[in-house]
């Protein structure tokens, strides 16, 4: 399956300096060297992220592969300071360790506005991020994974060249300043020759110097579009998702479940399921049951088969329902307030009657990634192996393990390509699932696979938001500007699964793309509630700031008309003194669109800011009226990575990103009846085609001091552009999503 | 009951229930996964496979129904003999997670097979059924519009 053998934990002092090379620096206060988790079956590992062996350079990227283009960009950064061919290079994503602890994710936390962090914010920010070691959170989310391998990739890279001109200088009586590398080689200045694969053994005796990193002007590689290392295999159908897994003697299981989530299977008549040809076992859960048999089809059928009556579900059953329990938070007392620029009760008080109210809505969605989910698990009696394509493998893995009963050190588990991710496939339901399921088929592989409906109707939705603002303006600047909000707590519910605490205090992601965001208001005030809900929520592509934003830029729209000022004149009013680069996007993209602030009547445009994720964007979007409907016809986005890595990836991300946000204002919407969601495959969920996708042209801007994310960025912006180009189109202003509810597109 | 199946050139006596989709045949019997389940009801265009060189839905054609040879994303081109297509995927980097994408590629292999010249608006029309939840629709386009220029030039 792997070059890696059998994983176990090894501390190996070579590489470590090269991983935890921070020390030397000041990145990681951390001092106790990093425990390599690599034993490769042949060859040798010079720190967790290479392997050397006959067939050459293996780069380890241990943050998962959904499309996002993680593996090219993260290997680059690794290749680029070793001096291998690119090309030439291989690239897994690795075991589940400690080692791979991802603290841009932790840091990302903290109830500060990225775009603002003080001096001592990032003190504090670098402490906490430590203890993404100490939870162990190797986990690919919240577009963290470039920011977390920056230095630490470059880094490993850098250290194994500089053991491997150490074996070389040790070998040629060079001294190794002398020496030169280039393509997986290192040169002596007499010519000769001496290839890593023949240095590799002895490079791992040598301690690991203190690296040089290599200033960006020399870089080969970062800074440009590479190759991606997954495509060949993505264009000829041989790209190894979960589901396409196949063991030896390996049988199909599907799921059915209680449909009222959260709530039990009352009654179970197994008969009609076990009667048909080809099943082999019925195999009870607390909340429904899986079905083993030859193939996924007659598994899927026969689950569909069996007789069952459910429990109900521990929140109220219907949507109107849900979102009177959503209002009811207003009621108590806020859960934070992250921004409290000036006074804006009072502000508010004294416009008197030119107050602007409004109240915006959002319902929940689901991730509907392409590959529904599964997992395949093998289970030994003692030992428990997984494939489960997923987005955090050591909370995976121990899910599984305690599912079991068994340890974690007991549990292998194989990350494996996504068919999408998205946030949903952090979660560790599915892989303790199919533990569950080979448990009881012990010494036969199973692999469980979810029907469309069961996973559609069994997600941790986008919760279902609402926003109530108020603002004022004068002399066509905002006075005013109060927002809000309420919706279940993601961050509560997600901690709660996964480290066992409803994290207390402020709840930052609730509020993120609301609060932090880079205008000079003069009276600003953000305030968020959280609603007592069990519906299950969890991260979604953008997580808080996928509604914030919507709310966020579309009151800003509101305020903008009411002052009398062009939308984006005047966004960039507020935005330019307080963070110039946020502000150069609006240029930008005002510039990339060609937007005079007039259209003709049967043209619509929009624009709207976010910050997020370390990244500044700017779009505009322009909507036609054509005898279908309305057409979303064009998109022009102006993005600030900091630093662009792989313009062609960060340019995919941008494109996806913005569709992900028009698919979910234009048609998503989960709902509830009868405790369960109504939604249950595309045509009750549809998304974006190629002939409804505007045509997106992008820019990507290098101005902010630090790198940004890329794969959620563009996400908030999209529903607000489009909403204020429907009111540009139309005057009418909508405040609920989603769209296709108030007009027909074409 | 028995059945004989062409896939990709090789014929296999199979015997299966009459009404199991191909899709299944195909993956969980044959072990050629590079063609995907999405929803199971023709509604997203991941099982997308060619069959006699048309373009059909595999997870809703019972296998009884299956009336000629069948081509997956397999039989199209491999890493040592890529097709057009899958070359022109590799260089605009069509796919982001990728799981669509088999079935992109057989839709659009189809529509240049009857049409090696189309306009944007007869690729949109062609590959409308296909979703792409990445939203990776712009380099698709492009690639198969160089594709297209390939195939007719070659």
């Amino acid at each position: 399956m792997s070059r890696l053998g059998r994983i176990t934990r090894r501390t190996l002092l070579v590489g470590s300096v090269a991983v935890a090379g921070g020390v030397a620096f000041g990145i990681w206060q951390t001092r106790r060297p990093v425990e390599n988790p690599l034993v490769p079956a042949e060859g040798v590992t010079l720190n967790p992220y290479v392997i050397i062996d006959r067939a050459g350079t293996t780069i380890i990227v241990p943050r998962a592969e959904m499309g996002q283009g993680v593996h090219t960009t993260l290997a680059a950064l690794v290749a680029e300071e070793l001096d291998v061919a690119f090309e030439s290079i291989r690239v897994i994503h690795g075991p589940a360790a400690d080692a791979y602890y991802n603290a841009a994710l932790l840091r990302g936390g903290l109830p500060f506005a990225e775009y603002a962090q003080t001096g001592w914010q990032q003190t504090v920010s670098g402490a906490v991020g430590k203890a993404g070691r100490v939870l162990a959170l190797q986990v690919t989310a919240g577009s963290t994974s470039t920011i977390d391998a920056y230095e630490r990739m470059r880094l490993a890279g850098a250290g194994a060249r500089e053991t491997l001109k150490m074996a070389a200088a040790d070998r040629l009586g060079v001294p190794r300043a002398e020496l030169d590398t280039d393509d997986g080689n290192v040169i002596a200045p007499d010519g000769t020759e001496l290839s890593y694969r023949a240095l590799a053994a002895e490079a791992a005796d040598f301690p690991v110097p203190e690296p040089n990193l290599r200033d960006p002007s020399e870089w080969r590689y970062l800074g440009r579009s590479l190759p991606r290392t997954d495509m060949q295999a993505k264009a000829t159908g041989t790209a190894t998702y979960s589901c396409d897994v196949r063991l030896p003697g390996m049988k199909f299981a599907a799921v059915r479940r209680n449909p009222r989530l959260g709530g039990a299977m009352r009654s179970l008549d197994a008969a009609p399921a076990e009667a048909m040809a080809g099943v082999e076992r019925v195999i009870e859960l607390e909340d429904g049951i899986a079905v083993v048999a030859d193939t996924t089809w007659t598994a899927m059928r026969a689950a569909e088969a069996a007789g069952i009556e459910w429990e109900s579900a521990p929140y109220p059953p219907d949507t109107g329902a849900i979102f009177e329990a959503i209002e009811a938070a207003f009621e108590a007392p806020y859960n934070a307030r992250l921004r409290d620029d000036g006074d804006a009760e009072t502000a508010l008080a004294e416009a008197g009657g030119d107050v602007l109210e409004a109240e915006y809505r959002v319902p929940f969605l689901a991730h509907a990634t392409m590959e529904p989910m599964n997992a395949t698990a093998h289970h030994t009696g003692d030992a428990l192996e997984l494939w489960s394509g997923n987005q955090a493998p050591i909370l995976h893995r121990d899910a599984a393990a305690a599912a079991v009963g068994l340890d974690a050190g007991d549990v292998t588990i194989h990350t494996t390509f996504m068919g999408g991710g998205f946030g949903r496939r952090t979660e560790t339901d599915f892989t303790a699932l199919a533990a569950r399921v080979a448990q009881a088929m012990e010494g036969t592989p199973v692999q469980v696979a979810w029907s469309r409906a069961e996973d559609m109707r069994h997600d941790f939705y986008r919760p279902g938001a609402i926003a109530r603002m108020r603002g004022a303006v004068a002399d066509g600047r905002a006075e005013v500007f109060k927002a809000e909000v309420a919706a279940p707590s993601v961050t509560r519910q997600t901690s709660q699964r996964f480290v066992g605490i409803a994290t207390p205090g402020p709840d930052k992601g609730h509020l993120e793309g609301m609060f932090d965001q880079p205008y000079g208001i003069a009276n600003y005030a953000v305030t968020g509630h959280l609603a007592e809900l069990d519906v299950p929520v969890g991260f979604w592509r953008s997580v808080g700031a996928s509604f914030n934003g919507f709310f966020h830029e579309c009151f800003i729209d509101e305020l903008a008309h009411a002052a009398g000022r062009d939308p984006l004149a005047f966004r960039l009013d507020h935005i330019r003194d307080e963070h110039a680069a946020s502000a150069h996007t609006l240029e930008t993209v005002r510039d990339m669109a060609g937007w005079t602030g007039g259209t003709p009547d049967d043209v619509g445009r929009g624009v709207a800011f976010t910050f997020g994720f370390g990244t500044a964007v700017a779009q505009i979007i322009e909507v036609v009226r054509e005898d279908g409907g309305v057409r979303i016809r064009d998109a022009w986005i102006a993005c600030d990575v900091g630093r662009a890595l792989d313009p062609a990836i960060i340019r995919a991300q941008m494109e996806s990103g913005l569709v992900f946000g028009l698919t979910a204002a234009v048609h998503g919407e989960i709902t509830f009846a009868d405790g369960a969601v109504e939604q249950r495959n595309f045509p009750d969920y549809d998304i974006l085609r190629m002939s409804n996708t505007p045509r997106i042209t992008v820019e990507i801007l290098e101005n902010r001091e630090s790198l940004g994310g890329v794969g959620e960025a563009a996400t908030p912006a999209a529903a607000p552009a489009l909403v204020n180009a429907l009111f540009d189109l139309t005057g009418e202003r909508y405040r609920t999503l989603p769209l296709s509810r108030h007009l027909r597109f074409a | 009951m028995p059945f004989r199946l062409t896939v990709n050139g090789t014929t296999e006596e199979l015997d299966l229930p009459a009404d199991m989709p191909l899709l299944w045949v195909l993956r969980d019997v044959l072990d050629l996964t590079g063609t995907k389940y999405g929803c199971g009801v023709a509604a997203c265009g991941s099982c997308t496979v060619h069959v006699n060189g048309r373009a059909v839905r595999s997870c809703s054609l019972r296998l009884e129904d299956v009336d000629g040879p069948v081509t997956t994303i397999e039989g199209l081109g491999d890493a040592d003999n890529l097709a057009p297509l899958q070359l022109a995927w590799i260089t605009h980097q069509a796919a982001q997670c990728g799981y669509c994408q088999s079935g992109q590629i057989m839709q659009a292999a189809a529509l240049l097979a009857d049409n090696p010249d189309p306009s944007d608006a007869e690729i949109d029309t062609a590959m409308e059924d296909i979703m792409c939840r990445c939203g990776s629709y712009s380099q698709i386009r492009a690639a198969i519009r160089d594709a297209a220029g390939a195939m007719r030039g070659g």
